[in-house]
Formats: structure tokens, C-alpha cells, sequence
């Protein structure tokens, strides 16, 4: 990365120069500016918005579960309702807001400000995806005050299309549209990556959130389509009595499994990948150090996406599949967890020789790394075919992805608004609160989702509304977790909302990062920067920028003397 | 008074070795997790910025570093992987002798069919020490049979059977639950499966009096259904011979060739146009929805029968037939 030597270290308190100065914040004003806006960062904050809602709801969701699994009996609510909520907490987390959470804001917001790019490739593109996701919601919405739908999330068939009696087509249309503008936005993250990077900066001096989010938006354009082709054909069993998955219409039904799958799978990564490019910038920004094995990482991140789309069996193993398919997918599985590992590898040699500093954000990132590490191991236990046929389907499972999905996606994505928070609004929050909150997402995490490996190894099946006795001691830690997990959550959105109005101001580099986005001011104006920046170093050179200041500190002294 | 459990019981021939693959992947995870968040948390104090504006060392790319570190695990990965899908096979594949049990699930119970033809709900009493096989099939929507005691468990899918075996290895109680989301009362579909001393159960199934094997059910079937009119077994049939069908590899109409399974054979009634057998017409009418999973069953063993008419009767003595409820 190049960058300015003329800027001096910023120390704490440091006000920017040029404050107030223009920027894409003020530069136009009221509902309809900010409606018909086509600057990615105006678009990646309307996003935020949308985004939060939906996690707020699915939120409520879960509460609403912890609180009836508090005992065994099913007491809170009745068997459907619970089933309702259930499907409800799975389809809003997954569609609506872990799916888009990571690319659809902080990608918006950094791809064109990390490649030194005024927008993305296409602007309009991008609000019209917003438009399309928010349709997509309201849809989902409406079949959920409707009376929900209560499928599960995973729309098992022949449930789905024939026995239920919920509002499946609503639901699986909100999921269609969302596809749409998943799609929209992998489109634009590619051709922007391809097309606008900054003079200089070639594949090799990309910065590893942009690598991640490259690879996750190849996965998004090749799966994305299969699961809107297997919900439609869902829509079309269920309404036109067609035979295609339901055996008594001489359909199959493991064939829906299949493909539900080979794209769901891949959303795992979806989901992940962006997580992992987050903490790559965290970890080389707080221990003020290139990340170790760089183009290993940036690597990683694609052989998972290409290994991902070979895995989908491995949710199958007691499907009724062939035992060979099984043996086969369990590999491949066990395959895709070393580029995983690499990056673990990787991001902890980083740390080694490193000057650490201990930033809020990098709590997130710590915190990431413990929870992401149960997540991976447990991943790779799974694919074990011995192991799995016992734990498929039971508490084991739901603790693993809630590893992977919550602990890993969202501890990142708190890290990453934390750290991109000040170049987003200008404004810093109060480290003391949100060291408190990564402390207590972690814990309660945690205290949430371990004891759920316990008792799912103790053969509690998953999306039951009533369980045994023996369970409850382990569900009652849990919903204990949540009420912390839930505190953790709620503690940024205070401050954060605090800060827009009341935060001290943020100088353009607060953390001294390393970057393009770093090098605009924060907020960053309409246009990201008023002089086109050019790059003529390797990603995250913080030595280089040490001699460079060094020499420009003697340079100073001998004007002096 | 609350009940506190951190490990299930262990009660099939291959849990043992279910919980040994566990443990191992257990103590393998425990050692990465604290050797890896040991060395973070000792980078991280043993690293700490010393000054305001400090750097860390660069550190490029180590081709070594990064081999070791492929590897290792890949090695481990695939180690583990042949470990866990020899145990699989061992849990997926049931051992020839097993005596033949059937379960039709549907939304929200289980039906159960011993051998004998005696008939139970919501639990299933089996023999200690007996290899016992499942053949498993849902009059609705995809359940999963699951005893945690055993380690086992397998989707039990409409319109195909699937087949589950375990030999319990102690008298006990054990959960049975249904694994795979079904609707409104998933999570009380489930049961008990209650494993006894070989002499106890033979006085339990003395006690539910007498009933007929599920063959024998499926000859009455076959011949009240008229079966027989085509499937007559001489030069001249419409149908083809089912004589030692099973099993078999049959020749089809359009060109390939299928193994006689239960599938098929359960196929062949409900869909008879569907695998057509070469040189013969699509004369026989479709018996879907005509049959329920049961009597389906019943023509299935009888058809297996045809094959194995004496052994199967030296292993079960023939009760005498109950009058259909």
C-alpha cells in the first residue's frame, strides 16, 4: 500500500485537520437523497438498517425458544407455534441477515474504498439490490404475521410441499427474491474487482477482505441459482400437486436434499468466508504486521470456495444415500477443513514478532479465533462418518453451526463494524462498553452453545418442543448463556447509536492502519477520494511505513539543525 | 429432583467403539484448541506493542512453516476418516443373519411388526444379543428412527424402505426418538425400546398371543388380491415368476438391469410401469393408495419367502394365525 508521509501518527484525542469537512454524510440531505442514492456507502448503511431489523427479530425468535426449552415440558407456547418460531429464528437468521450480513454492509462500504475506487461497477445495480432484498423481507414478513410457516428452515420435502399447513410459498418466494439480490451484489463485487482497482495494486497486493469477498461472491453466483430453482420447484409441487419430490406423486424426496444442499452448504462459506477477511484486517492491523503467509490465506480463501461446492452429501450420511457416496463426501469434507486450518495457522503466526496492541476490535478477532477453533474441530468430527451417524440431527449439530455461524460470522462482523465504525461515521464509541460487550458476547456464547454439544452427544434431537428430564439441566445453562449473548448484543447497538450524535470525533486513520480506506478521511466523501490513489506496495507494510517514517523524522531533524 | 447426565448409555455391539472414535477426535480437538489459543494468548502478552506507533517484525511467507502445517492436519483428517468409515460400514451394513423386524412410521408414531406378526406402538422389544434388522419405511412424510443408546440412527423414507440393525448388548429402557423434523408433534413421536433376556422376551411375546408372520399375511394377500391370475409361475403367465426372485438381478425393458431389493419389489406393486421387466406388457394395474405400507410389507415377505420357504419356517416355528383385528 502506498501512503501519505506527510500525515503524522495520530495520537489519542487527535482532531482531524479538516474537519468538519464534506462528506458523503452531508453531502445531500432528507428521505429522498438517501432513497435514491446510488453511493455505495449511503447504500451499505441503508443495508445496516435492514439488516439489524431482521436480526432483531430473529433475535426475538430465539428468545422465544430458550424460554420454552427452559423446561422439559412444552408449556410456554403450543407445538406448532414453537415449530413456527423455530422456522421463523432459522429463516430470518439465514436469508435475511447472516447471508447478507458481512458483504451486503461491510463489503458495500470497503470494496470500493479498499481498491481505491470511487463506487462499484454498478451503482444503480446495487440500490436496486437493496430494493430487492428489503421486497424479499417484507414477503417473508408477511408470511410470518400471516401465521409463519413451520417447515424448518431447510424445507424437507415432502413436509413442505404436501403436509404442511403454512405459509411455505410466501416463505420460500422471500427466499427467491432475497437470491436476487445476493446475485445482484456478487455481480458487482467481481466486475468492481476485476475493473476498478486503483493503478498498482495487483491480486497480490489486495487486501485479504477483498480476496474473501471475491471468492464469496463466485459462490454466491453459481449456487444462489440452484437454491431458487429448488424452492420454485417446491412452490410448484405444492401448488400444482406436480410430482417432483413427493413419493405418492412419483416424485423423490431425497433428490430435494440434493439440492437444497449443493447450495446450502456453500452458504456456509458464504456466510464465513467475509468473516475470515475480517480478521485477516484485524489481525494484521492491532499486531501491526503483514499477515503471515499471505498469499496462503488469500489462496485459502478460494480452494474453499471451489472445495465447498463438493461437500453438499455430508448433511445426507443418514439419508438413505449410498454408503459409498458417503464415504466419499466424508473425505471431501475432511478435505476442506486444511485450507480452514491454514488460515488459523496463519493468523496466529501473525501474531508471533508481532506489537500487539489491544484495540477493541481485536477483542472481537480474539474472540473469533477461540470460538471459530470449537467450530472447525467439531466441523471435522462431524464429517466422520462414525461419529455423525449418532449426532445428525441432534443438539451436537445445532451447537456446531451455531460455532461456525454465530460465534464465527457475527463476533466478526462486530469486530469489523467496530473497527470500519469510525471511517463509517466519523465518530468513535467508548472502548470501556465495548470491551464489555466482546467480553460478554463471548461468555455468553459460550455458556449458550457448549453445554449443546453435551447434550446433543446425549442424543437430544434437535427442533424438539418438549424433551426428557435428563436434558434440562444442560437447557437451562443455555437459555442462561442466551440472556448474557443477548446483553452482549444489545450493548453495541446502544453505543453505536449513541456515537452517531454524541461519539468524539475520528481522525482518518484512528487505529494507524494500513489500507486505502484508511488513507480519505472519515467520514470518506461522495467520491472516496479526491486524489486517485495509487499503490506501489504490498498489502499491510507496516515496516515500510516505519523506515519511511523514520527517514522523513531524520529528514525533519537535519531542516532543523 | 433433577436428573444430570453428561453421557449416554452404551447399550449396542458398536457403541463402544462409536464413543472410542468420539473420544479420540475429542482429545485430538482438545490438544489443537489449547495449543493454538495457548499460543495466541502467549503471543499476545509475550508480543505487546511496546511503544506508541511500535511495528512488528515482517514476517514473509515460509514455505516450510506452511507444508507442516497442510499436512499435519490432512494427515490426521484422513487417518480419522478411515477410523470413523470403518466404524460406518460397520453401523450401515447389517449382518446377514440378522432376524427381520418392521417399522412404518408415520406422523407421529411407530408401528412396529415383529417377526412373529405381533404388533406394537411407540416401542419396540427386541432380544439381548440378537443382530436385529429394521426395514423401515413412512406412510407420510421422512422420520428418523434414533436409539441414542445404540449410536444409530436412519431417515425412514416414504415410497422406499431403509433398513437399520443393532445388537443391544444389556437389558434396558432406552429412548427412542424421532430424529428428522415432521411436523406438529416431532417432538413426541418418539418411544421406547425395551431390550430383554432372549428367554424374557420369548415370554413376552408368548403373552401378546398369537399372530401371523408377515409372509404368511402376504400369501393370504396374494391370493385374495388375485395375484396368482398372472404371477402363476408356468411357460404360459402374463406376469413374470417371483420364484427365488429375490435377490436376483432382473433384465428390464428399457435396456438395464436392477437387483430385486424390497424397493423394488415395493415398487413394482405400487408403480408396476415404472421398471418394466423385459418381454413382458404393461398389463398390471398401479396398487397406489389400493395398499397400506403394511400389507405392502406382508406381499414383500412373501415374495421373499419364494426363496428361502424352509429355512425361514426351521427359524421361526409358525404361530398359529389370529383372526385380523
Amino acid at each position: 500500500m502506498s501512503f501519505d508521509l506527510n500525515a503524522p501518527a495520530p495520537s489519542a484525542g487527535d482532531r482531524p485537520a479538516d474537519w468538519p469537512h464534506n462528506h458523503y454524510l452531508k453531502d445531500k440531505q432528507g428521505l429522498r437523497s438517501w432513497l435514491l442514492t446510488k453511493d455505495h456507502k449511503r447504500i451499505a448503511l441503508l443495508y445496516l438498517v435492514s439488516i439489524t431489523i431482521f436480526f432483531a427479530l430473529g433475535g426475538l425468535m430465539a428468545l422465544l425458544i430458550r424460554i420454552e426449552l427452559l423446561t422439559p415440558a412444552g408449556d410456554l407456547m403450543e407445538a406448532d407455534t414453537y415449530n413456527r418460531v423455530f422456522t421463523a429464528h432459522g429463516v430470518l437468521m439465514v436469508f435475511f441477515f447472516l447471508i447478507p450480513g458481512i458483504p451486503a454492509v461491510l463489503g458495500n462500504f470497503l470494496v470500493p474504498l479498499m481498491i481505491g475506487a470511487k463506487d462499484l461497477a454498478f451503482p444503480k445495480l446495487n440500490l436496486a439490490s437493496w430494493y430487492i432484498f428489503n421486497i424479499a423481507g417484507l414477503f417473508g414478513l408477511w408470511a410470518l404475521l400471516s401465521g409463519g410457516v413451520d417447515t424448518g428452515w431447510t424445507f424437507y420435502t415432502p413436509f413442505s410441499t404436501t403436509f404442511s399447513n403454512s405459509y411455505v410459498v410466501a416463505t420460500v418466494l422471500a427466499a427467491f427474491i432475497a437470491g436476487f439480490s445476493s446475485i445482484l451484489t456478487a455481480l458487482n463485487f467481481v466486475v468492481t474487482i476485476h475493473r476498478m482497482r486503483a493503478p498498482g495494486l495487483t491480486w497480490f497486493r489486495l487486501p485479504l477482505f477483498i480476496w474473501s469477498h471475491y471468492a464469496t461472491s463466485l459462490i454466491i453466483l453459481l449456487g444462489t441459482p440452484v437454491i431458487a430453482i429448488t424452492v420454485a420447484l417446491v412452490a410448484i409441487e405444492r401448488i400444482f400437486q406436480m410430482g417432483i419430490f413427493d413419493p405418492s406423486l412419483g416424485g423423490d424426496p431425497v433428490l430435494f436434499q440434493h439440492l437444497f444442499w449443493f447450495y446450502s452448504h456453500p452458504a456456509v462459506y458464504i456466510m464465513v468466508l467475509p468473516a475470515m477477511g475480517i480478521i485477516s484486517e484485524l489481525i494484521a492491523a492491532f499486531a501491526r504486521k503483514r499477515i503471515f503467509g499471505y498469499r496462503f490465506v488469500a489462496v485459502a480463501s478460494v480452494s474453499i470456495a471451489v472445495l465447498g461446492f463438493l461437500v453438499w452429501g455430508h448433511h445426507m450420511f443418514v439419508s438413505g444415500q449410498s454408503v459409498y457416496a458417503a464415504t466419499i463426501f466424508s473425505v471431501l469434507s475432511m478435505l476442506v477443513a486444511i485450507p480452514s486450518a491454514v488460515k488459523v495457522f496463519n493468523w496466529t503466526a501473525t501474531l508471533y514478532d508481532g506489537a500487539i496492541v489491544y484495540e477493541p476490535p481485536m477483542y472481537y478477532a480474539l474472540g473469533f479465533l477461540g470460538i471459530f477453533l470449537i467450530g472447525g474441530l467439531t466441523g471435522v468430527m462431524l464429517a466422520t462418518l462414525g461419529i455423525n451417524v449418532h449426532v445428525h440431527d441432534t443438539y451436537f449439530i445445532v451447537a456446531h453451526f451455531h460455532y461456525v455461524m454465530v460465534g464465527g460470522t457475527i463476533m466478526a462482523y462486530l469486530g469489523g463494524l467496530h473497527y470500519w465504525w469510525p471511517k463509517i461515521t466519523g465518530r468513535l464509541y467508548p472502548a470501556f462498553w465495548s470491551r464489555l460487550a466482546a467480553i460478554a458476547v463471548f461468555v455468553g456464547f459460550n455458556l449458550t452453545f457448549f453445554p449443546q454439544f453435551i447434550v446433543g452427544y446425549l442424543g437430544m434431537p434437535r427442533r424438539y418442543w418438549a424433551y426428557p428430564d435428563e436434558f434440562q439441566v444442560l437447557n437451562v445453562l443455555s437459555s442462561a448463556g442466551a440472556t448474557v449473548l443477548g446483553i452482549g448484543y444489545v450493548i453495541p447497538l446502544i453505543y453505536f447509536v449513541w456515537s452517531m450524535r454524541y461519539g468524539q470525533r475520528a481522525s482518518a486513520n484512528p487505529w494507524d492502519a494500513i489500507g486505502l480506506e484508511w488513507e480519505t478521511s472519515s467520514p470518506p466523501p461522495t467520491e472516496n477520494f479526491l486524489v486517485m490513489p495509487t499503490v506501489s506496495a504490498e498489502p499491510y507494510d507496516f515496516a515500510g511505513r516505519e523506515r519511511a517514517r523514520a527517514l522523513e523524522a531524520a529528514a525533519k531533524e537535519a531542516e532543523v539543525v | 429432583m433433577l436428573e444430570v447426565s453428561l453421557f449416554p448409555e452404551s447399550a449396542s455391539s458398536f457403541s463402544g467403539e462409536v464413543d472410542l472414535l468420539f473420544f479420540a477426535w475429542t482429545g485430538i480437538s482438545i490438544f489443537f484448541s489449547l495449543l493454538i489459543t495457548g499460543l495466541i494468548l502467549y503471543f499476545f502478552v509475550r508480543f505487546k506493542s511496546p511503544y506508541k506507533g511500535a511495528t512488528g517484525t515482517p514476517e514473509h511467507a515460509s514455505w516450510p512453516l506452511e507444508v507442516t502445517w497442510s499436512v499435519i492436519p490432512l494427515l490426521i483428517a484422513l487417518a480419522m476418516f478411515a477410523w470413523g468409515t470403518k466404524v460406518f460400514f460397520r453401523i450401515a451394513r447389517p449382518p446377514a443373519d440378522a432376524v427381520e423386524y418392521f417399522v412404518t412410521a408415520k406422523q407421529w408414531m411407530w408401528k412396529i411388526q415383529h417377526p412373529t406378526g405381533n404388533r406394537e406402538i411407540n416401542a419396540l422389544h427386541v432380544p439381548v444379543g440378537v443382530p436385529i434388522k429394521l426395514t423401515m419405511t413412512s406412510e407420510d412424510v421422512i422420520h428418523s428412527f434414533f436409539v441414542p443408546a445404540f449410536r444409530t440412527k436412519m431417515d425412514v423414507l416414504p415410497g422406499r424402505y431403509t433398513s437399520l440393525w443393532f445388537t443391544a448388548t444389556k437389558p434396558g429402557k432406552f429412548h427412542l426418538f424421532c430424529a428428522e423434523y415432521c411436523g406438529s408433534e416431532h417432538s413426541l413421536m418418539g418411544g421406547w425400546v425395551y431390550a430383554m433376556e432372549p428367554a424374557e422376551y420369548e415370554g413376552w411375546l408368548a403373552g401378546r398371543g398369537p399372530a401371523q408372520r408377515p409372509a404368511e399375511s402376504g400369501q393370504k394377500l396374494f391370493a385374495e388380491l388375485a395375484c396368482d391370475t398372472c404371477h402363476r409361475g408356468d411357460q404360459s403367465q402374463r406376469g413374470p415368476g417371483l420364484e427365488g426372485l429375490f435377490g436376483r438381478e432382473v433384465q428390464l425393458a428399457s435396456g438395464r438391469t436392477v437387483i430385486a431389493d424390497e424397493t423394488y419389489l415395493r415398487e413394482s406393486i405400487v408403480s408396476p410401469g415404472t421398471k418394466m421387466v423385459a418381454g413382458y406388457a404393461p398389463l398390471m394395474p398401479t396398487y397406489q393408495g389400493q395398499l397400506n405400507e403394511e400389507q405392502l410389507n406382508q406381499l414383500v415377505a412373501y415374495i421373499k419367502s419364494l426363496t428361502t420357504t424352509t429355512a425361514d419356517t426351521q427359524d421361526h416355528p409358525p404361530t398359529e394365525p389370529e383372526s385380523e383385528p
